[in-house]
Formats: C-alpha cells, structure tokens, sequence
C-alpha cells in the first residue's frame, strides 16, 4: 500500500514535470464542443479541423514567438452551457489562455458572459473567446464584450445575403420560412420577413412556423403544407437531423424550387442528399473551397482529406482563427499578455487561405469577410463532402458582407 | 380538403411503420412481462445492417437478410442473457435491456460512425407513383404500405390460425400448462422474442431511407413504442394496429393544422391580452398545433390510462 502510494506519488510528479515541460513550448488553445452526445459528429469533425490548422498552418511554419507551437486541448461540453463552464473553469486552471468554441449560441452565450466575469476578477489569468460558430448576432451587439471575437459570419450578415440574392430573382414571388423552435430559428425567421419586407415588398411570406427541435419524427406533413402554399423558395436554418429530416421531405414531396439553408452541408448531410439535393440546396456561409482560391488552399484540403479521409473541411473560418490567433500572437509578441494579443486582433488584417480579405472589426470584434451563396452540385466540384461525389460550389459572393452593419456593441476595453 | 386525402396517406405510412415496432414489442411484453428497452436498438440495427449489405449487393437482398441477422441476433439474446437474468426478476431484466440499448448505441457508432450514413431508397421505386394536386406520393411510401399491410395479415393469421399460434397464445396466458402439456415454452419465448426483433428489423430497413439512417434514430422513435403498446393494451395485435394508426394520424393531422390557440380561445369567447408580449399567459396564447403535436401522443396514453387502464383492447390490467 505504501509502496503503491509513494509509486503513483513519483508517478504523479513525472507527469507534471513533463506537462509543465511541455506548456514551455507550447501555447495551449482550449476547445469546448461536444464530443460525445448528438452533436458529436459535428464537434469531433471541428477538432480535426482545428488540429489540422494548428499543425499545418502554424507548427509546421516554425510555430509563433521563435520556435513555439501551438497545441489544441480538446473539452467535451455534450453541447451544455453548464457544462462548458465547468470546462472552461478546468481550462483556466490548467493555465490555458486562448478558449474556441462554435457548436450553439446558448453555450457561446454563456461562456461570453463567464470570461467577462472571470477576466475582471482575475487579471492575472485572463482568458480570450474566440467564437468560430455561434452565430447569434446578440454575441457581438448586446453582450459583446472585449473577450469576445467572432470568427464566423452572424445570422444577419448571413441573412442579409441570403436575401440579396433572392431579391434578384424575380421569379420568386412566394416564400416560405420554417425553422427550428428556438432562439436562432427565431432570429433567422424574424431577420428574413424585416430583410424581405424591405428589399422586396412584393414577395409574399405564405408561411413562418417553428417546428419542435429534434422531436419531429417526420417532416412530411410539414413539406405537405409548403407545396400546399404555392411557395417558389424555402429559407430554413435547420441543422443536424432536423435539416435532412426537412430538405428530404421537401424534396420527395416533389418541390422544385430552391431551398435556401444555413447548414445543409457535410456530416453526412451531403451524401444523403446525394442527387436529390442538385438544383435545389443552397447554402449560405462563408470560406468556399469550389472552385479553389489557390494552390495553397488544393493542398491544405488535400492534405486533410490524406489524414481524415472519413472528414470535410466544413468549416474553413477555423483555419482564420488560428491563422489570425497566431498573428496577433506574433504582433503581440506575448501570449501570455491576452489583452495585448486581442489589442493586436482588433482591426486586423488578414488574406484568407479561402480567398478574399478578412477585417476584425474594431467596434464590436465581428470578423468582416465574403459571404457566399453555394449550390449543392456534382459539376464543378474539386472538393466533395462526405466522398459523395457532391459538394458546395460558389453561385454567388457578396464581397465583405454587411461591413458597415450597425451595432448597438458598447465595448468597454480594459 | 385535397389535403386530408393526402394527410391520410401519409399517417398511414407513419402508423404502420409504428405498428411493425410496436407488434414485435407488444408479443414480447404479454409474454415475458419484459419491457425491451432495447427493442428501438434492434430497429436500428436492422437499418444499419440494410444498408452495409445494400453497399454490396443492393436494397432488395438486404430487406431479407437484415431482418434475420436483426431476429438470430435477438433470439441470442434471450437464450443467452434474458434468460439469465430472467431468474432474479423483473428489475435486472429491466435494466439489462436498458444496458443493452446502451450498448447497441455504442457499437453502432464505433462501426458506422456518428454522422447520418446514406442509406437511400431502391432506384426502382425512387420515383413519384402518383400526385394529389401537387403533393406527389412516392413509390416507395406505397411499398411501405403493402410491406406492413402484408406483416399484418400474416402474422395475424399464424398467431390465430396455425397450431404455433395457438401454442403461443396458450402460453401467454398459462405457461405452466402448456408445459405440463409437453411444449418447450422457452424454445416459443426464444422464438417470439426472435420474430419481435426480426419484425422491428423489417421496419428498420424500410424506414432507415425515409426517416435517415443515424445513431439517434433508436431513441427518437423508441418513446413513441412504448406508448403505441399501453394505448393499444398489452399483447393485443388488433389493439398494436389500432392504436399504431391513431397516433399516426394524430401526429401527421397536428402538424398539417396551423390551428393556433388563438383561435380557439376567441372562438371560446375570450378576448386576447391587449398587449401580449407582457400578458403572463401569452405562451398560451401563441401555442400552435404543430408545436403540441409531438406531445399529443402522450396525451392520448395518459387519457387511456385513466379512463381504461387496459388499453384499448387490452384484457390485462398495465
């Protein structure tokens, strides 16, 4: 027993030395998403992401600060606010400055608001917030904090793009808005009938309804009702099951029309829609990687798809973040000063492996960037999803959507 | 009113999707007084097995085979771990198939992974057979028709009409007997447990290309069973159709109807809140028929239970 317990002792402290070794050349980056659970897919799909950007972007570039490299310390938060403040809490603790998350606006809320607090109280562990996913545009205008930065596009921009395009087209005079029953199926229901109403008054909303999230068994009687109401197009930001339960519905019920989504795409999503998707799916998001912007961008995917051949690069805005991270890192010239490093992200610059120009916006910390509008297609695709065959191409891009959208954002910076 | 026609159709599909679940259940349950957690498990499993076979050799052969992997896999199941656990009582058995829906979840994500897999409907039926003003009917909600239509009658013809049916309703109800009669009643649980699985499998190979083919899709559909076999009373095959169909139309019918409470309450005679958004009641006032409608299902089993405690063609008390 004693020999047990001084044994594990000695283990114990092999372990720390080699950890606090370790964290002398590495600068950890915490990522709180679900990595067990329904969302798991999604959320272990990111963390390749991530691990991949952080290997090949930065580490194998030589790492930032002379030599450092960056390593990404995954937490599962099974896609639960009290969850992921308990992991942030343990991140803290483990000497972690830099915390990514993107998998849901409640959790992103709430940990928001958890680095607000914990920053002021404790000034010496100051944490960052790097957002690449929640997309809830209170984020960065009510509760926008100076902890706080947006990588991906919010609702809105997304939202005022969407409805750009669909303005343009005049044979689209009916339109049907269906989403899921809470916040952001709310946001996105409200910000296409304001957005519709102003750029075309003549387009009709011939239905907006929330449906339950994750309980409807079968969207057919839903599909029932949108071919029932004449509609021409769809806008739903449904994700997960509940996007392919709707779009296949849809579809069977034999709707021609577009179908305007916000997450119709990879886990699995694209290959179930398979054929019956082309000339109907769009898709509204930012980084396209069809066609590709450059040489460099072919081999980045390539090389993913060489090491996760099961996975898609479904979210290229998490290549930016460590591009940028490590940028402000080296224009800093710390990373242990977090508030040095987000003085230096704050107004960046940055061209995009995806192609085009990034801006964080100084005033509320939103990345300003190209908003694209993807059809899902076999012809043009260098790059498929789930190794369908099918994939997102670029229909239309609007260049640094919505840069001088308004906010209601009232930083105080420390 | 074109749109009931089409309702119909489609809560028809729904229920008999149920009712090949819940048929399977329902035996299991009057028979061994066992609620199969892990009966919705054995619906995935059969999905998932379709479409590893329909990779290689197409739908049709897998809408064979999976079933009877899905049935031998179950009939192991009872010979090798219910029939264990049978001897410490209803709780371990209980929480052995509870554990077992666990397992399956697990297994299944560690072979086909956590993202939906692309199980799609055969090229043959993939199109659409026929249309009511616009909504068209696909093919394959037809074949999903006549597939459990077909269940139906046979297997209510050998539960009624041949000696193993017979034996086995006997041993329903007396088991003692039927063994001092000289049956080997733990070969017909094995069996029955073996064709209940087999049957969730059918459904899981027909629904797996409608309803998507997922890790979640046990759980999704496995509260909704439950509640199919205690409205329809326990181990009864007319009350599991039945009650299958209600909450197939039920479902459908709630979720076609943006009747809101609104309406209701104004048609009552009461006047809406001036301003709603500060009314204390105003969640009420803005429900919708589609939002209650995946809870109208529970509703309608509590309504059962208290105004007749059999089910609805049941003879046991639940």
């Amino acid at each position: 027993m004693k020999r047990a317990s001084r044994l594990s002792l000695g283990v114990f402290a092999a372990l720390s030395i080699a950890a606090s070794a370790a964290s002398a050349e590495a600068i950890k980056i915490a990522f709180i998403d679900p990595l067990s659970g329904p969302f798991a897919a999604t959320g272990v799909n990111g963390l390749h992401q991530y691990e991949f950007a952080a290997e090949e972007l930065v580490n194998k570039a030589g790492g930032v600060l002379g030599g450092k490299t960056f390593e990404i310390v995954p937490f599962d938060n099974q896609t639960s606010p009290k969850e992921s403040l308990i992991q942030l809490q343990v991140a803290i603790d483990q000497g972690i400055r830099f915390v990514v998350q993107g998998n849901s606006s409640g959790v992103a809320n709430a940990i928001t608001e958890a680095v607000n607090k914990h920053n002021r109280r404790n000034p010496d562990s100051r944490v960052l917030f790097l957002n690449y996913s929640a997309v809830d545009p209170a984020l960065t205008n009510d509760k926008c904090n100076f902890w706080h930065f947006r990588f991906d596009a919010h609702a809105d921009i997304k939202m005022d793009a969407l409805t750009d395009v669909i303005a343009a087209n005049d044979a689209i005079k009916k339109v049907y808005v269906i989403g899921q029953d809470y916040s952001f199926g709310k946001a996105v229901a409200d910000g296409a009938t304001a957005m519709l109403a102003e750029k075309r008054p003549d387009i009709e909303i011939v239905g907006n309804e929330l449906h339950p999230i994750g309980k409807v068994k079968d969207f057919t009687p839903y599909a029932r009702k949108i071919v029932a109401s004449g509609a021409d197009a769809v806008i739903t930001g449904n994700w997960g099951t509940d996007m392919l339960g709707l779009g296949k519905a849809i579809l069977e019920n034999g709707f021609t029309g577009p179908i305007f989504t916000y997450y119709a795409a990879a886990d699995g999503i694209t290959a179930a829609f398979g054929a019956a998707g082309d000339g109907s799916l769009r898709l509204v998001s930012e980084g396209a990687i069809n066609p590709p912007a450059s040489e460099r961008m072919s081999a980045y995917v390539t090389a993913f798809k060489a090491k996760y051949p099961d996975g898609n690069v479904s979210q290229p805005r998490i290549a930016n973040t460590v591009e940028m991270l490590a940028k402000a890192i080296e224009a800093a010239g710390t990373a242990d000063d977090v508030v040095a490093v987000g003085k230096a992200l704050e107004g960046m610059k940055h061209e995009s492996i995806w192609g085009g120009e990034l801006y964080m916006r100084p005033e509320d910390h939103q990345l300003i960037q190209d908003v694209h509008i993807f059809k899902h297609t076999k012809d043009g695709v260098v790059f498929d999803y789930d190794n369908s065959g099918y994939g997102l191409v670029v229909e239309s891009t609007v260049k640094n959507a919505s840069a001088d959208i308004a906010t209601t954002c009232q930083m105080e910076r420390p | 009113m074109d749109l009931v026609l089409v309702n119909l159709i489609d809560g028809l599909v729904t229920g008999l999707l149920l009712f090949m679940l819940s048929s399977g259940l329902t035996l299991i349950f009057s028979m061994m007084g066992v609620l199969n957690f892990a009966h919705a498990s054995f619906y995935m499993l059969g999905a998932y097995f379709a479409y590893q076979i329909s990779k290689s050799v197409g739908f049709w052969p897998g809408l064979l085979i999976a079933p009877l992997i899905v049935g031998v896999l179950g009939a192991l199941v009872e010979r090798y771990g219910l029939r264990r656990v049978h001897k410490y009582g209803h709780v371990p058995e209980l929480i052995f198939t509870f554990g077992l829906a666990l397992l399956i979840e697990e297994i299944v994500q560690f072979f086909w992974g956590r993202a939906q897999v692309p199980f799609l409907a055969p090229e043959a039926l993939n199109f659409a057979l026929f249309s009511i003003s616009g909504n068209s009917i696909p093919a394959y909600k037809v074949f999903m028709i006549f597939i459990s239509m077909a269940i139906f009658i046979g297997l209510l013809l050998v539960l009624t009409k041949s000696r193993v049916g017979l034996i086995i309703q006997a041993a329903l109800s007396h088991p003692q007997t039927v063994e001092t009669l000289g049956h080997n009643v733990p070969l017909i649980f094995m069996g029955v447990f073996g064709v209940g699985t087999a049957l969730a499998g059918v459904a899981g190979v027909i629904a797996g290309p409608v309803l998507g083919t997922f890790p979640g899709m046990a759980i999704v559909l496995g509260s909704i069973v439950f509640v199919t076999i205690v409205v329809g009373g326990l181990g009864s095959l007319w009350g599991a159709l039945v009650a299958s169909l209600l909450i197939g139309w039920l479902t459908t019918f709630a979720a076609s109807y943006n009747v809101g409470m609104m309406d209701v309450l104004t048609g009552l005679g009461f006047t809406p809140p001036e301003d709603l958004s500060e009314s204390l009641f105003r969640d009420i006032w803005s429900l919708t028929l589609p939002q209650v409608g995946p809870i109208l299902p529970y509703l309608l089993m509590v309504m059962v239970l208290v105004f007749r405690p059999y089910g609805l063609f049941g003879k046991r008390d639940v």
